[in-house]
């Protein structure tokens, strides 16, 4: 199957031109046979060689076995009341705290529910401005990181373990060593740090010890190639009309990718058809998450994006500028630039962090010569206080260890033996100091290597302070005490300071105690949310804890004081795009969306999360575009994915094995590597799972670089993603208009889709009374219902993992995934449409359980264990089902999930104080699917009885409501005609997915508007 | 040839499968009175504990109420089980030296909780609660028996689902005024003992049946129709 041949077929399609994979638009007989077979690669016929006597005489045992254990009496069950219970505790109902995830030295706001002493889940700090209530992916899933098995549980010198006051003697020892010569061999290695307690204690250190030098390395948050800006941009996307991200990705990436989203795509939700939306352009290497939601988005190679920048700058006008493009690039240029000057003090033109300084350079310039700045953009001095450049501060206290400068090393939470760039040997360089000390959550590569090793407290169980991208200063505070004597890096740094005796939540409140007064080195605004001044440092301090921030430290709040910027680097030239570099193949290197540099790789959770547009789970692949990889010969269309070609990558002389995935709206010439994997020491979940590339990596090109070489090794290699899992077989899933046709006539959404049929025309319908009806009930009290925004989404996957969080989801695995029969309730679909080489536009759709009014699953379950209820939820009774997943085949959306086998983990007790008590956690042999979270139902309905009024709206959050960073989901009452979701069902947007079916799906969809630009269509 | 098998083999081969029929139904039957026997819901069986505490002398004896132990009943799914402190409350001025309460004084002592065997035990898959059973009119009583006359913790109910239904598909027949709900003494309406309730508008109202009665409280209640109390995900999630 070649292009061409797909964009044959392409043609071919009627009434849309949208696709989910290239397999799909392939449509051999091969994925013929792979989607109609409902679990892929399941045991469809029956070869297994012990024949057919033999499983009927299994079954029949299993039977007998199974219904004599169900004869069993109740085992005795435990109560265990407290010696003195803890005040506002009220046993059964959980407490909510806030505090603050560090995620590359920037802070996530985060309330965190506690049941009893256990915090279970995560939510978003409603009112911290970083947050406004919803949360991302990483966060959402550290609290499974909290109760992790195999974190380090102890104390360790050499293997040995010890105790905390055996470390202090040892360190008092070695740092006294070091107090002659001012502390000329101590070094300390962080990853990025904006904690104002951590930074005093880090000051106090270079008093203590004038020489000792503070160095920073994060593979993915600190590294920059071509220098650092030198200046923080802080966006305001809902000012911005026209937005050009240049190889960024602000909607997923970073500290302020929450914030962002819910900025964005506050100007995409649109209530009227006259609304105006903003318009976004891409241009980047690799289709991100930005670029998916990007109204013209164009692939180009990272390293000539540069040479873009400049072109742009030049046509908009700023001087000393200049640079021209010819072709499609050069069509962009001029089209840009209009719109943007059109648009000026309107729009915004973003830099990405992969790229140069330059770049950033001459994205501000543009900024300021548009009038944008200090309106849509602001610049100001970095949250992050330790060196930016982390591949710089790497090498330099390589270069220390191995001239033998260093003789105390005390590392940080990160883990370079692993992620150090490949010409940088750091491992050998760390054989050559004498005293060195680990501090991190795993016992990881680098503590294999080091003399000490402490177990670091997670943030869920310690105190401390983090800035948001911001700036607003967020207070972290325990939900536990340290399950594994673990200890925070300000507990470490004040040990080597001296200063024993006092607890963390000492330093920390101390530190803030002495800025209340005015005696540390940076001087805070310390005011409450209306600006007054505190009355006391006791007031300030309560305050403080219980919101989880101190409002007054933000940068983005009205009438802010924004510190000024740096001045910007200067621009380099550019770099000339020579002959020899055109046709040479790019390599990108990108983090692993969820596993990041490996540091996330023991959270099964993320392993298992389908990674946004590729929907690859438990491997990091390569992505190349479709005409590079018919080029290469590489099959573009795989069945099953069960062969995947393993690539051999050389760059720079150095190779490593990756299996390759071509990903439509990769840069033609561009090869993009994701590291992160192969962990060879992570854990019981994430040891060799994936390839380790970190071997490609240089400190010269951390994040691209020209001159790649790809050689098919010819073997296979399996990957499990979901992309083809359940696929809607050539429907109309997603509705698609352009804003002006929307405009022009709104009634165009109901047009796209087959005429949906009269609610008397159901093949589910139920007599009740004299009426056909398609429910047994009338609702005479509450009907749920929830309206999902496509215009809005992003494409995150946030909420399928607060959905996991929630609903004690179980992880299967990469085999089983491979069969399709991963567990979430909740997916989200990706659909391309156009070009297989160059999609003009990508759409995402969430998929939760329908809710149908008229539900196939209900009528064809033997045992009635999926019924409706009388609020109109299509009720799944675990206790009562059989197993025979008759439901779950005459589901025409394919949302229900069967446990073919114990998934659950019901043996591993570290994990049991994970889970959501409200939920019940389903054994084998047992169907499942989304339950609109049925328990958040029920207790604010119960609280609502006992208050007697009704349920007000918005009361009920389902847990993929309430982390959605982009407001794109909506759940209420549709009884209730002043609810936001029968507002946004009114919009003539509202259509049901599949709904010629006649199933009358109460989860209903908002087309997608796109605003494109007529200059480029 | 001489036939095989006997005239009388025709007898044996009947009362053979009228036997084996009826030895079948005897088993079902036997496991069928068993599901339902107090062998399998473990009703009225006597549960050790650390320390032999006695409803019959605090709540019938002492008089004191459901809610001075159970503080989270009426905002709570959970009861609440009283924490030490609580015990002592009283224990550390009274029978301060009694050695039956030496577990108690321990637990205290050392800062270890007591361990207690659960008594109404409901399967892990019903999420009953207690907050909204209390606030509609279910009597401490209707489930849990009359604990005053319990010298040792019994579990009074069978807790069968068809039981919980019994209430959920009829409440009338259950309901109690809400001052009513805590009180060990109170006597369902009849002819001779009529019970007064005054409604939320203040209108008094007399009651000699129990059947109007719970009318009457499962409106002014608001207590949800049986339609909706029979739904599955109200008690299974």
């Amino acid at each position: 199957m070649t292009l061409s041949d797909i964009r044959s077929r392409l043609d071919g399609l009627e009434g849309r031109t949208y696709w989910r994979s290239l397999e799909e638009l392939a449509d051999t007989a091969e994925f013929r046979d792979y989607v109609q077979r409902e679990f892929p690669a399941q045991a469809g016929e029956f070869t297994d060689p012990a024949g057919r006597r033999q499983f009927l005489k299994l079954m029949g045992a299993s039977l007998a076995l199974a219904g004599v254990s169900a004869c069993t009496r109740q085992p005795p069950e435990a109560l265990v009341p407290y010696v003195r219970q803890p005040e506002e505790l009220i046993p059964g109902r959980p407490l909510f705290f806030a505090t603050a995830m560090p995620q590359g030295g920037v802070g996530m706001p985060l309330l965190a529910e506690n049941h009893m002493g256990r915090p279970t889940k995560l939510e978003g700090n409603p009112e911290h401005p970083a947050s406004l209530g919803a949360t991302d992916v990483l966060s959402q899933a550290s609290v499974l990181t909290l109760y992790d098995p195999d974190r380090s549980r102890t104390i360790a010198s050499l293997g040995e373990i010890r105790t905390w006051s055996n470390f202090t003697a040892a360190l008092q020892l070695a740092v006294g060593a070091q107090r002659t010569s001012g502390g000329a061999g101590l070094r300390i290695l962080t990853e990025p740090i904006s904690s104002p307690s951590l930074l005093d204690q880090i000051d106090t250190l270079k008093t203590n010890f004038p020489q000792a030098k503070w160095h920073q390395w994060d593979a993915v948050y600190g590294t920059v190639q071509g220098g650092a800006p030198g200046s923080l941009a802080l966006y305001r996307f809902d000012r911005a009309d026209v937005v050009v991200a240049l190889d960024s990705d602000f909607l997923n990436s970073g500290g302020g990718s929450v914030r962002y989203s819910k900025d964005f795509s506050s100007r995409r939700r649109i209530g009227t058809p006259q609304q105006e939306l903003n318009r976004l352009y891409a241009v980047e290497p690799v289709l991100s998450v930005t670029g998916a939601n990007a109204d013209h988005r164009l692939a180009m190679k990272a390293g000539e994006i540069h040479a873009f920048a400049s072109g742009l700058a030049a046509a908009a006008g700023v001087p000393g500028t200049s640079g021209a493009a010819s072709g499609e690039a050069g069509k962009w240029l001029r089209v840009l630039a209009d719109d943007l000057k059109a648009h000026a003090g309107r729009s915004v033109v973003v830099a990405g962090d992969t790229q140069p300084a330059a770049v950033h350079a001459l994205a501000r310039a543009m900024n300021s010569a548009l009038g944008n700045e200090g309106k849509t953009v602001h610049y100001t001095a970095p949250v992050i206080a330790s060196p930016a450049d982390g591949v710089a501060s790497l090498a330099d206290l390589v270069t220390e260890m191995n001239a033998g400068a260093v003789q105390l090393l005390l590392i940080v939470g990160t883990n370079p033996v692993f992620t150090a760039p490949a010409d940088i040997d750091f491992r050998a360089a760390l054989e050559k100091v004498p005293t060195r000390i680990h501090v991190g959550l795993y016992h990881d590569e680098t503590a294999e290597h080091c003399h000490w090793h402490i177990p670091e407290a997670h943030y869920l169980e310690s105190w401390g302070d983090v800035r948001a991208f911001d700036g607003t200063v967020s207070l972290i505070q325990p939900l536990i005490a340290p399950l594994y004597d673990g200890h925070s890096p300000i507990e470490v740094l004040a040990a080597i300071n001296g200063t024993t005796g006092q607890s963390t939540m000492e330093i920390v409140k101390g530190y803030w105690t002495r800025a209340f007064g005015g005696q540390t080195k940076t001087t805070w605004t310390l005011r409450d949310a209306s600006g007054g001044a505190y009355p006391n440092v006791d007031t300030f301090w309560r305050h403080a804890l219980h919101d989880g921030f101190i409002a007054s430290t933000s940068m983005l709040a009205d009438g802010a004081t924004i510190p000024a910027a740096p001045a910007a680097v200067a621009a380099t030239s550019v770099p000339a795009v020579r002959g020899a570099d055109a046709g040479q193949l790019e390599v990108v290197f990108r983090p692993d969306p969820y596993i990041l540099d490996g540091r996330n790789a023991n959270n099964g959770w993320l392993q298992e999360l389908p990674k946004p547009l590729s929907k690859v789970t438990w491997d990091n692949v390569a992505y190349i575009s479709p005409a590079t990889a018919s080029g290469m010969g590489i099959a573009l269309s795989r069945a099953g994915n069960a062969d995947q070609d393993l690539l051999e990558i050389e760059y720079q002389g150095r190779k490593a094995r990756i299996p390759v995935w071509v990903m439509p709206g990769t840069a033609d010439g561009v090869v993009v590597v994701h590291f992160g994997y192969g962990r060879k020491n992570a854990g019981r979940v994430g040891s060799g799972v994936g390839h380790d590339v970190f071997g490609l990596r240089s400190s010269a090109t951390p994040w691209f670089g020209s001159g790649a070489k790809l050689t098919r090794t010819g073997e296979g290699y399996f990957v499990a993603s979901t992309q083809n899992h359940f696929v809607m077989e050539g429907r109309h899933p997603v509705r698609v208009v352009d804003a002006e046709e929307y405009r022009a006539d709104p009634k165009v959404v109901a047009e796209i889709g087959p005429e949906r049929p009269a609610d008397e025309e159901s093949l589910y319908r139920r007599e009740r009374g004299d009426h056909v009806t398609p429910t047994p009930f009338e609702y005479l009290s509450y009907r749920w219902g929830m309206a999902i925004d496509l215009n809005a989404c992003t494409g995150c996957s946030a909420c399928v993992i607060a959905c996991v969080a929630e609903n004690n989801i179980p992880v299967v695995g990469k085999t089983q995934v491979g069969r399709s029969r991963e567990m979430h309730w909740l997916r989200v679909d990706t659909y391309f449409d156009g070009d297989p080489a160059a999609p003009s536009a990508t759409y995402h759709q969430p998929v939760p359980c329908m809710q149908c009014e008229a539900a196939p699953c209900e009528p064809v379950c033997p045992v009635a264990a999926t019924v409706h209820s009388d609020e109109g939820l299509n009720d799944m009774v675990y206790n009562r089902c059989v197993g025979t997943r008759y439901c779950s085949n005459n589901c025409p959306y394919k949302v229900r999930r069967f446990n073919f086998m114990l998934y659950a983990d019901f043996t591993t007790p570290e994990l049991m104080p994970q889970r959501n008590p409200d939920v019940t956690i389903r054994s084998r042999g047992v169907m499942e699917k989304c339950t609109y979270c049925v328990q958040r139902i029920n207790s604010a309905r119960i609280d609502s009885k006992t208050e007697n009024r009704r349920v007000r709206d918005g009361e009920v959050q389902t847990a993929c409501e309430q982390v959605c960073p982009a407001d794109a989901i909506v759940f209420g009452d549709l009884n209730d005609p002043a609810s936001r979701v029968v507002k946004l069902k009114e919009q003539q947007r509202n259509y049901g997915l599949l709904e010629d079916l006649g199933t009358r799906p109460r989860t209903t969809y908002l087309a997608k508007v796109r605003n494109p630009n007529k200059a480029l269509a | 040839m001489s036939q095989i098998f006997s005239r009388s083999a025709n007898a044996l081969a009947r009362f053979t499968l009228a036997g084996a029929l009826g030895l079948a139904l005897i088993a079902g039957g036997v496991v069928y009175s068993l599901m339902y026997s107090s062998w399998a819901t473990k009703q009225n069986e006597f549960v050790e504990q650390p320390l032999q505490f006695s409803h019959a002398h605090h709540v019938g004896g002492e008089g004191i109420d459901c809610r001075y132990c159970h503080t989270s009943v009426e905002k709570s799914a959970f009861a609440g089980i009283p924490p030490t402190k609580t015990c002592m409350n009283c224990h550390s001025q009274i029978w301060t030296n009694a050695p039956i309460l030496e577990p108690v004084r321990a637990s205290l002592r050392d800062n270890k909780n007591l361990t207690w065997t659960r008594v109404n035990d409901l399967p892990d898959f019903v999420y009953f609660n207690h907050k909204i059973h209390v606030r509609q009119g279910v009597g401490c009583v209707t489930c849990h028996g009359q604990v005053d006359r319990m010298p040792l913790m019994v579990q009074a109910a069978p807790l069968l689902m068809g039981w919980c239904l019994d209430c959920h598909r009829a409440p009338e027949k259950y309901l109690r005024p809400r001052d009513a709900v805590f009180a060990m003494d109170y006597q369902v309406p009849t002819e001779d003992h009529p019970v007064a309730v005054t409604a939320s508008n203040g209108t008094p109202h007399t009651f000699r049946n129990q059947l109007e009665l719970g009318q009457f409280l499962k409106a002014e209640y608001s207590v949800t129709s049986p339609g909706h109390l029979t739904s599955c995900s109200v008690c299974h999630r």
